[in-house]
Parts: structure tokens; C-alpha cells; sequence
């Protein structure tokens, strides 16, 4: 063996201290705690920040500042910013194929189908942002003088609890939809696996995505979703990552100022094509009345 | 301002219509008395005289109900789309031919003048089923993909401000998607849902599809809690809806919500002046007020309050209060004397908070519940007129400077249900409606309906759309 192999070997590596991601930054929890993270087997992998109430509400305070601007955006615009995410994942493949790997305890493989899935269904959501109005809204023939459109619009900050199982694929497949309608969102890693989402963030923050568009946070789900169900500036929430008992608690919480709820659904495999329902549930439906001084539009006589 | 063109009296006939002297449940196609015996008494708002004894339900009746519903839906959401669709067509069908006697059963039960139950509420019940009749059998185009099922037993509680429209609203698109329902009106205005029973007997509808529950809150609230009721859908006050997505919570019921507003109506300096008279006059005097998404805050650009405000009165000053039935009536009967003293409390409130009160000179009805048209000026976004819902004859005015001005205003509000823009630019009116945070934006005109059009809330103003194509996911699993 030579002494060049051998130093290879003994190469001691550097690990990453996980940070949350918030309005745009990666602060440390403002509680200044951490919780173990490891992997499928037990072996510790990382200290997670373990984050608060306050960081809750500060995330909340980040993506109200940023829904402005991003609920403005052109669809067109938004559709190539949620683009140039995927192009940013899959330079990260190999990274995240680890990650998941550890997180979930899959073989190499198993994980890369994982990441490959995520990245496709990013595509996909990709894809929706200039459609989905065309498909949800539409002219209402009106019995009257009247022109009148239906158009969906984003219903503002949604709190997103990420999926406990599917730490990547589950995390995307529910953070993607609430964005690519202009809406921000405060997600909740999945409490036992939070590195892929920690790490996702690292992507957002060099894709084009304003700050504050979206704000992960990792700790115990039950501690952070209370706030954020309870939050007066929080307009809907996906109990996606809430057991049955919590997802209850919080359901109760989100009728104060009459959050829009989307309740944990059975999801069998998270590989399978969505729907359009999570894009949807964050919808809100504005209908604009205009006069036309006559009674319909093919009144030509050519 | 008495003129030389005073109207002579011009009253509907109330002999079109027959009301018995008491009415039971409708449950399985049948009227049965309620469980506990229970009753109570229905008035007319305008004269205060007792109009029928109503069947209360309670606990036992509701289970009754339920499973009625229950039972008949099994055969109801098996019948092909085509068949529920005519009976929808059916139940449209006779509304229109019994819309007079209908209009005049809403105006003495409810107290809003027959000028409206006739040309506003009775074609748009009809609308209703009639859209959604044709909804029935083409439930695999409506975009909820290709074989979209009911959900089965629907709870509806609806208010007393618009009985049988709200009626409709929630029937119709209940019925064309396969679900049977149990609906409760509410308790000052029960006449005009237990007619409905009638023409449902009339179009051969199977038993068990409609059932119709009189009674209070209470009844209701028994109804939202029904273990087997699997859709819950509820008009009315924000505070009632809150407390109903409480009571769902961690079921897998459905619930769509249609609250509280305090629509805000923007007139701009370039707005035709006259035509924003008679919007402003609809939006929020047009059934006493009481209308969900009324334009109760003007928001008036600062350079034409004077010229608008003094137009807005001589109009006011030529409104006609008075007998409902009476075809030249503009403004009725506020609907109870419960919420008569409710408007005056906040009336009161309004006035003690600095803000002044204007009416126009009124004579109000000596029996009956009266509110005359009050407007308010030197209104602040801190008053309480400008925040509550009022839910009466009662107009805030407040000014603005900008456009921008004018949308932080409209949109600081807990509420997010309506809004009007009046202004000549085009331009304008696209960009203001852009950024108002509510589900239906009125430019030029005020409090259009059709059942073609998603209708419904942001904010506390509830969740869900009835009308149009979005009306049907409320009864859709999607």
C-alpha cells in the first residue's frame, strides 16, 4: 500500500452543520437547540436545529413579506424559476441519492429512483404554473349584459407539514404545487429525516427563488405546527406530515381565522402521478363582473 | 322628499298563495311531527303576525332525517346521470310556474319586498336548478376526472336573508352529483323551504332525497355533528362557521363555508357618477342590507365626495319603505326583531364612536321591524361600522386618495367576500380587481348573481365556490 493511499484513507471528512432556512437565510434556531439526527440504523448523522415557536413566526413574517412578489410574478417566470430548481437538483444527484439513502435506509439504488422521481415531479410542477389557470378558471356565459372571468389566485402563506416517510419525494411532492401557484410557504421537515429538506434548501437558495418563498424548519412537528396552525397571518395548512390525533388538534387550531385545511390523505406511493388537487387546495376562486352594454358577443350579423 | 308623484298603492295579492296553520318535518317524503313535540311559531316581519306553527326538530329527528337519506342514497347516486337530470329539470320547471306564489310566501315570511323575491330571488332559484340540472348528466366533463362519485348524505344549514335562493344554491348541485340531502332553514324564515317539499312531492322526486329540518341552532349543530352525515355546508354568520369547522375537525366530512363580508365599494373621480348611485344604493340597500356580500364600506375618492355623497342622498331620499307586498316598495321589513336590535346597537355604536349618521326622512310602519337607510359619514377604518358586519340598511363611508390607498383600505378587513370598482379605465378597473383580496369583484355594477359563477369567499369570508362548474366539487370526492 502506498503512503499516498493510506493518507486518502485516513482523510478525516468534513461534516455540514444544518441550518434552517428562513426569509432567504440560514440562521441556526433562535432557541439555540439541536436533536440528534441518524440514520435507518441508529448511527448519528448530524445535529438538526430544533427550532421554536419564534422561528415559526419568523418564517411566517418572511413568507408574508415575500407573497407579494412572488404571487405577482408571471406565471411564465415563476414556471422557469421552479425550473431552474430542477436543473440545480439534479447537479446535486449524487448528494442527494446519499442523503436519502441514510434518511430512509434505502440501498444506492432505491434511493436514486427516489431522487430521480423528485426531480421529475419538480418538472412537472415546473410545468403547471402558466396552465393551471387556464384549467381551473374560465368565462361564465351570464344571462344578462354581463362579462365575468373566474381565475384562480394563490391563497396567500401556506404552512406546509412534509410527510414523516418520504423525506424527499414526499417533501416535494407537497412543497412544490403550493409554490408553483404563487403561493409561500413555512414547510416542516419530516421530524426523523430532516437533512433532504434541509439541504433543499441550499438548492432554492442559489435557484432563483426569492428569500422567504420558501422557509423550512426542522424539530419536532407537533411543537412547530401548533404556532403555525394557531398563526393569525397563516391562510392554509397541509397536515400532510400530522399524525391522526395531532392533525385533529391542529384542524381545531386552523378554524380561528378559517385557515384553508388540506387533511393528511392516504398516499400509497408518492411516485405516482398527482393529481391537480394539491395545486387546488391553495387555490381561491375570484370572479371579476364587467357590463358589456350587450347581450352577447356574437351579435354580428357578418 | 314628498312630490307631486306619489305612488297610489299597488299591493300583490296574498290570496295566491296558501299557508297552512302548521307545518311538520319533512322527512322520507312525508311532513311528521317532531319528536319532542316540539314547535314554534313563524312571523311576517312587516306586521309581526303569526304566519304558521312549525315542527322544531331536535336530536332524535335529525337522526330520523339522516337516515332517510341515508337510505335513499343508495338508488338516488345509482340513478343515471340522465335521470337525475330530469328531475332537476322537474323541480326548475315548477318553480317557474309557481314563482308567483312562492314570491309572495318569501316576502310575508322574510320581509323583503316582492319587487325582489319576484325579479331577483324567484328566476334565480329557478337558474339554479335549471344549471345544474344539466351539470347531472355530464359530472365526467366537469374536470374532476373521469368518474367523479357523490359523497353521500349532505348537511346544509342556510340563512334567513335569502331562504329559498340559499335553498337552491345547496340543493341543486347536491342533487345533481348523486348526494341526497337534510337541510335546515332558519327558524324566523322555515315557509318557503317546506314549500319547496311540495314541489319536490310534485316532480315525483324519489323519498328520502330531500328532507328538510326546521328549527334554531341548536338543530343545526346536531345536524354538522351526525355521525353519518359525510358533507357539510353552511351560509351564514363567521363566528357559526368557525365553530362548525371546529365541530368537523378530524372527521372526513367535506365542508364548504359561505360567511360574513363587508364589501368594499371603490369609486373612483372618473366613475360615472349616476351609475355609481344606483350601485351603491343596490349594494347595500337592496334586501335591507342584509346580504352577505354587500358594498356596506364606500370607499370614495376624496375630489368627488361632496358631488357623490349629495347624490347618493337625493337618491336615498326617493327610496319608498314600506309594505313589501307593495309593487313600488324598495325597502322591507328587517327579518326579526332580533336583528333589528342588532343594527340598532351597532347604529348606536357607530354614532357614539364620532362617526354621523344621516337618513333620509322616513316614516316607519307602526307594527313590524323597520330600519330606515342610514349612511355614515366621518367613518374611520377604526370604527366599528367600518369593521363588523352589520348586516342592515347601513352604509360607511370613508375616502380615499389613491388607488393604492384604496386597496390597503378594501383589503383591511377580516373579511374577503365582495368588492366593487367604478371607474371609467379600463386599465384600472383589471388592476385594481387584480389585487383585491375577494372572491367576487363587481366593476360598474354591484350584487350580480348567476348561477354560472363561482361564487364564495377569502379569508374569513369561508371557504368553497357555489355556482358554476366550481360549485360542484363542494359535493364531488376530489
Amino acid at each position: 500500500m502506498s503512503e499516498k493511499t493510506e493518507k486518502t484513507e485516513q482523510r478525516l471528512s468534513v461534516f455540514k452543520t444544518y441550518k434552517l432556512y428562513v426569509g432567504g437565510k440560514f440562521p441556526r434556531s433562535e432557541s439555540g437547540r439541536v436533536y440528534e439526527v441518524t440514520d435507518a440504523k441508529g448511527k448519528w448523522l448530524a445535529n438538526a436545529p430544533q427550532s421554536s415557536r419564534k422561528d415559526a413566526r419568523d418564517a411566517v413574517v418572511a413568507a408574508r413579506k415575500a407573497f407579494g412578489g412572488w404571487s405577482g410574478a408571471t406565471a411564465y417566470n415563476r414556471g422557469q424559476v421552479l425550473y431552474r430548481v430542477a436543473e440545480m437538483l439534479e447537479g446535486r444527484r449524487a448528494q442527494f441519492v446519499h442523503e436519502v439513502a441514510d434518511a430512509e435506509g434505502l440501498s444506492k439504488s432505491k434511493a436514486a429512483e427516489q431522487v430521480d422521481a423528485t426531480i421529475d415531479r419538480w418538472v412537472w410542477y415546473a410545468g403547471w404554473t402558466d396552465k393551471i389557470a387556464q384549467v381551473v378558471g374560465g368565462g361564465n356565459p351570464v344571462a344578462g349584459p354581463y362579462f365575468n372571468l373566474s381565475s384562480p389566485e394563490p391563497t396567500g402563506v401556506v404552512a406546509v407539514l412534509a410527510p414523516q416517510e418520504s423525506s424527499f419525494l414526499g417533501l416535494v411532492s407537497v412543497l412544490a404545487p403550493v409554490i408553483a401557484t404563487g403561493n409561500t410557504a413555512v414547510v416542516v421537515a419530516s421530524e426523523k429525516s430532516p437533512l433532504p429538506a434541509l439541504s433543499l434548501a441550499e438548492v432554492l437558495a442559489t435557484s432563483d427563488v426569492p428569500g422567504g418563498v420558501v422557509n423550512v424548519l426542522s424539530g419536532r412537528t407537533a411543537e412547530i405546527a401548533t404556532p403555525l396552525a394557531s398563526h393569525q397571518d397563516v391562510n392554509a395548512i397541509d397536515l400532510a406530515g400530522a399524525d391522526e390525533i395531532l392533525a385533529k388538534e391542529l384542524e381545531i387550531a386552523a378554524a380561528d381565522n378559517l385557515k384553508r385545511v388540506l387533511r393528511p390523505q392516504p398516499v400509497d406511493d408518492w411516485a405516482a402521478t398527482p393529481g391537480i388537487d394539491r395545486l387546488t387546495a391553495f387555490l381561491e376562486t375570484k370572479t371579476v363582473w364587467h357590463p358589456t352594454g350587450s347581450l352577447g358577443a356574437s351579435g354580428s350579423s357578418y | 322628499m314628498a312630490s307631486a308623484f306619489e305612488y297610489a298603492p299597488a299591493p300583490e295579492s296574498r290570496s295566491v298563495v296558501d299557508i297552512a296553520p302548521s307545518y311538520g318535518l319533512f322527512i322520507d317524503g312525508e311532513f311528521v311531527e317532531a319528536a319532542e313535540g316540539k314547535v314554534f311559531k313563524t312571523v311576517s316581519p312587516s306586521t309581526e303576525e303569526v304566519l304558521s306553527e312549525i315542527a322544531q326538530a331536535g336530536e332524535a329527528d335529525v337522526d330520523r332525517a339522516v337516515g332517510a337519506a341515508r337510505r335513499a342514497f343508495a338508488k338516488w347516486s345509482a340513478l343515471p346521470g340522465s335521470e337525475r337530470a330530469k328531475y332537476l329539470f322537474r323541480i326548475a320547471r315548477i318553480i317557474q310556474e309557481r314563482s308567483r306564489e312562492l314570491a309572495v310566501l318569501e316576502t310575508l315570511d322574510n320581509g323583503k319586498p316582492i319587487k325582489e323575491t319576484r325579479d331577483a330571488d324567484l328566476p334565480l332559484v329557478a337558474a339554479h336548478f335549471f344549471y345544474y340540472a344539466g351539470w347531472a348528466d355530464k359530472l365526467e366533463h366537469a374536470g374532476f376526472g373521469p368518474a367523479p362519485k357523490p359523497l353521500g348524505v349532505a348537511g346544509q344549514v342556510i340563512p334567513w336573508n335569502f331562504p329559498l335562493l340559499m335553498l337552491a344554491w345547496k340543493i341543486a348541485p347536491a342533487l345533481a352529483t348523486g348526494n341526497t340531502v337534510v337541510l335546515k332553514p332558519a327558524e324566523t324564515t322555515p315557509l318557503s323551504a317546506l314549500f319547496f317539499a311540495d314541489v319536490c312531492r310534485q316532480a315525483g322526486l324519489p323519498r328520502g332525497v330531500v328532507n328538510i329540518l326546521p328549527g334554531y341552532g341548536d338543530t343545526g349543530a346536531a345536524l354538522v355533528a351526525h355521525p353519518d352525515v359525510n358533507k357539510v355546508a353552511f351560509t351564514g354568520s363567521t363566528a357559526v362557521g368557525k365553530e362548525i369547522a371546529r365541530t368537523v375537525a378530524g372527521t372526513r366530512k367535506k365542508l364548504t363555508l359561505e360567511l360574513g363580508g363587508k364589501g368594499a365599494n371603490i369609486v373612483f373621480d372618473d366613475a360615472p357618477i349616476d351609475q355609481a348611485v344606483e350601485g351603491i344604493v343596490n349594494g347595500i340597500f337592496f334586501n335591507q342590507g342584509q346580504v352577505c356580500c354587500a358594498g356596506s364600506r364606500l370607499l370614495v375618492q376624496e375630489s368627488i365626495q361632496d358631488e357623490l355623497l349629495d347624490s347618493l342622498k337625493r337618491r336615498l331620499s326617493t327610496l319608498r319603505l314600506g309594505d313589501p307586498l307593495d309593487k313600488n316598495t324598495d325597502i322591507g321589513a328587517i327579518n326579526s326583531a332580533e336583528q333589528l336590535a342588532r343594527i340598532t346597537s351597532l347604529v348606536d355604536k357607530g354614532a357614539a364612536e364620532g362617526a354621523e349618521p344621516w337618513s333620509p326622512e322616513c316614516e316607519l310602519p307602526s307594527s313590524g321591524y323597520w330600519f330606515a337607510p342610514t349612511l355614515f359619514t366621518n367613518v374611520t377604518q377604526a370604527h366599528t361600522i367600518a369593521r363588523d358586519e352589520i348586516f342592515g340598511p347601513v352604509l360607511s363611508v370613508l375616502t380615499f386618495r389613491t388607488p393604492d390607498e384604496a386597496v390597503a383600505k378594501a383589503n383591511n378587513t377580516q373579511y374577503g367576500l365582495s368588492a366593487g370598482i367604478w371607474t371609467e379605465k379600463g386599465s384600472r378597473i383589471l388592476a385594481v380587481a387584480g389585487k383585491l383580496r375577494a372572491g367576487v369583484v363587481w366593476s360598474n355594477t354591484f350584487n350580480k348573481f348567476d348561477p354560472t359563477s363561482p361564487f364564495g369567499g377569502y379569508k374569513e369570508s369561508g371557504f368553497g365556490r357555489e355556482g358554476g362548474r366550481h360549485g360542484l366539487e363542494a359535493y364531488l370526492d376530489v
